[in-house]
């Protein structure tokens, strides 16, 4: 197929023909301060967030390798059990802020102004300090684990008043906590306020490609829930140092409120977390299958539905802390409904791919593997919401089995899918389609083995967030440390294929890189030019994958 | 592409499907391992049970049909096979049918959902009540209609296995980390209400078998209850993490027929008289050692280790300490009522008076710390019938 976009009169040479893989001409700031520290480019500012989420996830994976190094065996082995409730805080704060969320941000930099036909963010100077905060805030998160004090051990939803029992690091991590939170509003009104402002003509909403929406309403639940957390967190704080009672029981507090608070705003973190990813794979199904995207009106509706549902189903991850009948049954209906459009976002992916022509790069894979791997978690999700099986379920390894079967599989696939599908376009260079295939078949048959026997665990009994174990959860804790250890070296392969393909690929991207992709940033060149669009293209209905 | 082609890779990619789910959900269990919720021994755990079956078996089956059409699309519309791509890109009828269905299906799981939970939750005509206090890192078990209370910890033999690098197998241990020293002891046949609460941070007490968990919060009483329909041993866990020693707080429960349980009861009263009158004698030096050095083991020892060196930061060294060696009052009075702001809880209601004072003098006398001091339980037990009088008691 042939169908390379024709730009539309507006568009001006230098960006079609910047095909030399240099862009000198397009005034990018000389030096490395300069062109890094006090950047306001929106692909130098993501580039940033996509190394910082990198470097993160490595960290957060040495840390994941820590506990199922531990857990290989019954037996304390390798750690203190403190070190190890260190570990696995640290492990979810690192993945979930460090990992997930700025790689997601960091795409959102790069492609929205490309999808929506704009030069730049629209608030570049705030889109600076919105990474820059990052890595100060990180260095600070980690720095609390070689403190006297040790780093925060309670969890990473941070109960109390079992984290009040943290000594003076838990100051150190709430400060760090703020500044994350700061970072993810001044990046979500920038988001917000590119997209509803500096679209294309003819880019209406309900043209916009699926990735801009899921991250526009994205945005919208970061601004409404980061505060929240924010607050919970600050009362930590004086609970812990100025001697306020928010949450202590015994000074008129109310330990079960921190949930209810934590919780409003966790609900909406999971899915800040996979919206962008339902998002990435509604780019990629159509672009391999060769067929307009299915059901666009109602992927958008549904996307939604499930973001409105995210607040009022906090309920559900606390139904063990003895509810009202009423407040049980409330939280239960509601967590069940979004199974409804979250079917009908799967069901929509695989009727995308029905009567398709389909090929299978390694973004298709990845994609392929995230429906399969996510509609699992899905499903262990609509369990965990019959709140009377919950009372088994809560807490258990099942738990854990099944965001992480959603997390994984879930955000980090599509993040990956992400990584092999516009990476070319980034930089110009395709990257190694056999490496790329390789490290999707071993990572998929690793993430199985490292998860799947963790919800035989958590039915037969094993609470999570416990460093030794009964032996008679020996052996499916063996296979799980394995695959995770086997899993965990597969990523140096994702690390090799994306350095490769900066730096070493002699094989040059198209504009357009693969044969079915639809959209404004593959009318650019490959690499992009460094202010995307300085005149808008006019965007008309045959350009979008989806033929509404 | 012929329709029978369709029907035929259909066929062939459903069998492949099921026996992906044949080989995820059934074989591991060839292995001899359990994989599956436990089916318990209560009224509420069969219904749990139940429902966890359903809504797994309505899963499998959405699963098997989502997984075998997209993996036919995936063996059918390849571009390598010439297959040319449709163009449709919507149909309204096909989205309100699954919108529709998953609606449904929902609805009918619905009730047998609502049915459970109405039933968990009616703790009403209980014939006994058991209170849990949970802390750090031990249930505190008070038979309210018995006037019989005790703590249960870490049984012995895992507590010393769990130590880092101990050099003890834990295959080795019976019942590794699902042991204790002080099992629950509860009759058969009875609906028996538990109030569950906590003294320092949230804990959860779950048994499996018995079909839910529920947590112990500091300054809330929750309800919950059960009905054992067969005697044995059943074991579970704390499930909400409490900090370092989280994964070492079984809980142990012994279910005897009514005839067993009424005896175990006298005889626990008979125990509790012997305490009784231990309070009142005075205890010679040697007594109290050997006693506090058993009480120490399984009450201190956790936090401030075995041989009094404490773990830095949070939990001091009892060696050469200030407290431990200087005033008797004030040593009293942290190991009495705890300390504000740290992680030392106050044991006053959780050991014996015979138990404060041979810890007392344990601690006072043992790791160098030579005070020569005798704490007898009749000093304890005046101290704290006297905060109890002036009303201080916390």
């Amino acid at each position: 197929m042939n169908t390379a976009i024709t730009h539309t009169g507006h568009d001006r040479p230098d960006h079609v023909q910047a095909h030399d893989g240099h862009d000198d001409h397009d005034h990018k700031p000389t030096g490395f301060l300069n062109r890094w520290l006090f950047t306001t480019n929106h692909k130098d500012i993501g580039t940033l967030y996509l190394i910082l989420s990198l470097v993160a996830f490595l960290v957060g994976g040495v840390m994941a390798i820590i506990i199922r190094a531990e857990l290989f065996m019954p037996g304390l082995q390798l750690v203190e059990p403190d070190f190890f409730n260190q570990m696995t805080t640290m492990h979810a704060l690192v993945m979930v802020f460090g990992a997930v969320m700025p790689a997601w941000v960091g795409f959102a930099n790069w492609l929205v102004p490309m999808m929506i036909g704009a030069p730049d963010m629209a608030l570049p100077r705030m889109n600076n300090w919105s990474f820059w905060i990052l890595p100060f805030a990180f260095v600070m998160l980690l720095s609390t684990l070689f403190m006297d004090s040790g780093g925060p051990a309670a969890g990473w939803t941070l109960y109390p008043p079992l984290v009040l029992q943290t000594g003076t690091s838990l100051a150190f991590v709430i400060f760090a906590i703020h500044m994350l939170g700061i970072s993810s509003i001044m990046g979500s009104i920038n988001i917000i306020a590119t997209i509803l402002n500096m679209r294309a003509p003819g880019m209406t909403l309900l043209r916009m490609p699926m990735f801009v929406w899921t991250w526009l309403i994205t945005a919208f639940l970061l601004i409404a829930v980061m505060p929240v957390l924010a607050g919970a967190v600050t009362m930590l704080l004086t609970d812990h140092f100025f001697s306020t009672n928010f949450f202590n029981a015994a000074g008129g507090g109310d330990p079960v409120m921190f949930q209810h608070i934590f919780w409003f705003f966790g609900h909406p973190e999971v899915y800040i977390l996979i919206l962008p990813a339902f998002g990435v794979i509604s780019e990629i199904l159509p672009t391999f299958s060769r067929k307009p995207l299915f059901g666009y009106a109602s992927m958008v509706y549904a996307t939604a539905t499930i973001a409105f549902l995210s607040f009022i189903v906090w309920g559900h991850h606390m139904f063990t802390v003895g509810m009202p009948l009423q407040g049980e049954l409330f939280f239960m209906y509601a967590t069940m409904l979004i199974s409804v459009p979250t079917g009908v976002k799967v069901f929509n992916w695989v009727s995308t791919m029905w009567q398709g022509s389909m090929t299978f790069e390694t973004p298709m894979l990845f994609a392929i593997g995230f429906v399969v791997l996510f509609t699992i978690g899905g499903f262990s999700g609509l369990m965990l919401a019959i709140t009377a099986a919950d009372f088994q379920y809560h807490d258990t390894y099942f738990v854990v089995a099944h965001f992480h079967y959603v997390l994984v599989p879930g955000s980090v696939f599509a993040l990956m899918a992400a990584t092999y599908y516009w990476l070319p376009k980034f930089t110009g260079n395709m990257y190694s389609e056999k490496w790329g295939k390789i490290h999707f078949w071993l990572s998929t048959i690793f993430v199985n083995v490292l998860f799947f026997p963790q919800h035989y665990l958590g039915l037969a009994g094993m609470p999570r967030r416990i460093p030794d174990y009964s032996p008679q959860f020996a052996d499916f804790n063996m296979i799980s440390s394995i695959g995770g250890f086997a899993f965990g070296a597969t990523q140096l392969i994702f690390v090799a294929v994306v350095l490769h393909c900066v730096f070493r690929s002699k094989v040059k991207a198209t504009a357009q890189v693969w044969e079915g992709s639809r959209g404004l940033e593959w009318t650019l060149s490959s690499p992009p030019p460094y202010h995307s669009f300085t005149t808008p293209p006019v965007v008309t209905r045959n350009m979008l994958k989806h033929a509404e | 592409m012929k329709k029978e082609n369709t029907v035929i890779v259909a066929l062939a990619v459903l069998a492949a499907v099921m026996a992906a789910t044949w080989l995820l959900l059934v074989a591991p269990a060839l292995t001899g391992n359990e994989i599956n919720m436990p089916r318990g021994v209560t009224s509420q755990s069969a219904i749990h049970y139940d429902l966890h079956m359903i809504v797994l078996w309505v899963c499998v089956v959405i699963g098997i049909g989502v997984f075998t059409v997209m993996f036919t699309s995936i063996v059918l519309h390849r571009k390598s096979r010439g297959y040319e791509a449709a163009k449709f890109s919507h149909s309204t009828l096909a989205e309100i049918i699954w919108t529709t269905i998953p609606v449904l299906i929902l609805v009918a799981m619905a009730v047998p959902a609502t049915t459970a939970l109405v039933k968990m939750e009616d703790a009403s005509g209980a014939e006994m009540t058991v209170k849990i206090t949970a802390f750090q890192w031990r249930w505190k078990y008070e038979y309210l209609d018995h006037d019989i209370s005790f703590i249960s910890a870490l049984g012995a033999a895992s507590n010393e296995a769990r130590q880092l690098n101990s050099g003890i197998d834990p295959e080795s241990v019976q019942n590794y980390l699902l042991d204790v020293d002080h099992p629950l002891v509860l009759p058969v046949g009875k609906k028996i209400k538990f109030l569950i609460t906590a003294d320092d941070v949230i804990h959860s007490w779950w048994v499996p078998d018995f079909g839910w968990k529920r947590d112990a919060i500091p300054g809330f009483i929750n309800e919950a209850w059960t009905n054992i329909d067969k005697a044995g041993t059943y074991r579970g866990q704390c499930t909400e993490l409490c900090g370092k020693d989280h994964g070492f707080m079984p809980i142990v429960v012994t279910a005897l027929p009514q005839a067993e349980f009424d005896a175990w009861v006298n005889a626990q009263r008979a125990d509790s008289r012997d305490q009784h009158q231990a309070t009142k004698r005075l205890w010679t030096r040697q007594e109290l050692m050997q006693r506090g050095k058993s009480v120490y083991a399984t009450a201190c020892a956790t936090c401030h280790q075995p041989d009094g060196q404490g773990l830095t930061p949070a939990f001091p060294a009892l060696a050469g300490s200030k407290i431990a060696t200087g005033p008797v009052a004030a040593h009293i009075d942290i190991v009495m009522n705890g300390l504000a702001g740290t992680a030392m809880s106050g044991w006053r209601d959780k050991l014996s008076e015979t138990d404060i004072a041979a810890a007392l003098t344990y601690t006072r006398n043992a790791f160098g710390n030579e005070t020569g001091d005798i704490i007898q339980p009749i000093t304890i037990a005046g101290i704290k019938r006297q905060s109890t009088d002036q009303g201080t008691a916390p």
